[in-house]
């Protein structure tokens, strides 16, 4: 393997995998709490840390992990305090961020918008060895949330109310997702982009519902399929030369594709499985007690 | 039975977006009391019980909770609590058990399960007859099985105390069977319930206490009131006049 005797190659094959576990395992808690664009959020809020980076010749992932940290808490206030008028916080949030970012990258001595480029879509060859030591941390702290604290935040995102009545500290538990999530996204900016970061969240996660039907299971899955595009997407982007987020992210695509189209025969079998270990009168016609839809959902 | 009261309301008002909707609530459920919540759409039961949890705030009056106040109250494992349904789908498939296994929490140290608080959740499934359907997913449930899910949850950590709301709404007639027969089996335990009813309806004969509330105030605090006229007939089925079934369909004019 050629590809793992150059330096810039390990540095970019390790980074992969910790965005590739990361990602998702942050995104099926925003899933579950119906706030699949979160990432996108702050990932453009990001982008005034990048900018703050190059203006003060800090490291642009520590700045972008801090300033996406103060963006995700704001989020979360704005969440609690202004439930009507948020969405228009938000948007000025996100849009204030981007611009900051431009504004910020031309400031900086010989700083110029192109110098966002390989931030916004994610490059390889950049990846630095203070990069990876930076990736390593972050990536630490996001696994030891999302799974050390996986039943609170598996409850808190299932039911908040609920959750409040087990004595759970909700409060606490929203904004350790929110900065978990703001952290995901200085972890996978260098590798799959701040504009692209968003989608390795959310789509391997919705691709592993297409099979799944716990929690646990789709938690694992995501995952899997997080690693295996991204380590594939990288694998890919140094042999034909095309831009790693990009080809991340349309891999995680077909993924999706692949196992949506995989759903259904799936699904039949499952019924049919579940049909032969229940004894009892079978229904062979009209079967609307013992079985469920093809894609296995009731409005309820 | 003792009279050690276990919520204790005094002079509770609470606002939704500035509208008054408590307008200075007392009400005390003791010990073994099974209480239900009466009223019409927006008189404020349902917000009563959720300023008792802590979801809505409340900005006069006092709520005690096992006889500390509420803020303070911390021992949540005591308190076993069904939310109106609609809660309990997320974004992300979830198996009964992991539902449950939430309403174990507040039985754990750090969110660690142990042997016995797998049993728990296993027992509170069978309580509800839901027990062979474990490892399937809440989405393919239907809305009465997803409502003894929901109160397998809150029976998970073994409350001395359930709040219910409206847990008979929109449940097929098999799962309120279920459901009151599980209902008597906690207050034969001694268990102390308060229950947000739209009407009494199969679990009238458990109910001890009736209060009725009206646009934030208490109207009536007593025995339940018996149903009159052709309400008591057998089998009477209670339909409101919300909705003339001949009313033809609102135009705004916006469109037509």
């Amino acid at each position: 393997m050629e590809i793992l005797d150059y330096a810039f190659m390990q540095r970019a094959l390790l980074a992969a995998v910790l965005v590739g576990v990361t990602a998702p395992a942050v995104g099926v808690y925003l899933v579950q709490r119906r706030q699949a664009l979160m990432g996108d959020g702050i990932g453009h809020v990001a982008m005034t840390g990048v900018g703050l980076g190059f203006l003060l010749s800090w490291s642009p992932v520590w700045m972008a992990a801090v300033v996406s940290v103060l963006g995700a808490v704001f989020m979360e206030l704005v969440r609690w305090y202004a439930r009507t008028r948020g969405d228009i916080a938000l948007a000025m949030l996100f849009y204030g961020g981007m611009a900051g970012g431009v504004m910020f990258i031309n400031l900086a001595p010989g700083g110029s918008t192109s110098n966002l480029s390989s931030f916004l879509f994610g490059s390889l060859s950049t990846v630095s060895p203070s990069d990876v030591t930076a990736i390593c941390v972050l990536a630490a702290f996001v696994v030891l949330v999302t799974v050390g604290l996986r039943r609170q935040l598996f409850a808190v995102s299932q039911d908040e109310e609920f959750a409040r009545v087990t004595g759970l500290p909700v409060r606490f538990l929203n904004l350790l997702t929110a900065v978990t999530a703001a952290v995901t996204v200085s972890v996978a900016m260098r590798v799959v982009g701040l504009l692209l970061v968003s989608a390795l969240m959310v789509v391997p996660v919705a691709a592993a519902q297409q099979l799944t039907r716990s929690f646990a299971a789709t938690f694992a899955v995501a995952v899997a399929i997080g690693v295996s595009v991204a380590v594939g997407g990288t694998v890919t982007s140094y042999y034909q030369d095309v831009p790693p987020g990009a080809t991340i992210v349309l891999l995680t695509i077909g993924a999706f594709i692949l196992l949506t189209a995989l759903a259904a025969p799936l699904a039949r079998r499952r019924a049919r499985a579940l049909a032969a270990a229940r004894p009892g009168p079978d229904p062979a016609e009209c079967s609307i007690p013992a079985s469920r839809p093809a894609d296995g959902k009731v409005g309820a | 039975m003792t009279t050690e009261p276990v919520i204790t309301l005094r002079g509770v008002r609470a606002e939704l977006g500035s509208r008054p909707v408590l307008r200075g609530i007392d009400l005390t459920v003791h010990r073994g009391e099974v209480v239900a919540l009466l009223g019409a759409n927006g008189s404020g039961k349902s917000t009563a019980v959720r300023t008792v949890i802590g979801q809505v705030p409340f900005t006069a009056g006092e709520i005690e909770l096992f006889g500390a106040e509420r803020r303070r109250f911390r021992d949540w494992a005591r308190v076993g609590y069904v939310p109106q349904r609609t809660t309990a789908a997320g974004g992300v498939p979830a198996t009964v058990t992991e539902v449950v296994s939430s309403g174990r929490l507040a039985r754990t140290r750090f969110g660690l399960f142990r042997k016995g608080d797998r049993a728990a959740v296993r027992r509170s499934l069978e309580l509800v007859g839901m027990a062979d359907r474990a490892k399937d997913s809440v989405d393919a449930l239907s809305g009465g099985q997803h409502q003894r899910v929901l109160i397998a949850r809150a029976l998970a950590s073994e409350p001395d105390l359930l709040i219910m709301d409206e847990p008979m709404a929109g449940v097929d007639l098999a799962s309120q069977e279920v459901l009151a027969e599980t209902l008597r089996t906690q207050v034969g335990q001694g268990a102390t319930v308060l229950l947000v009813l739209h009407e009494l309806g199969p679990l009238e004969p458990l109910i001890d206490r009736a209060v009725v509330l009206r646009d934030g105030c208490v109207l009536h605090d007593g025995p339940p009131p018996k149903a009159v006229g052709q309400h008591a007939l057998p089998g009477h089925d209670h339909v409101h006049p919300h909705a003339p079934a001949d009313a033809g369909p609102i135009r705004t004019g916006l469109l037509s």
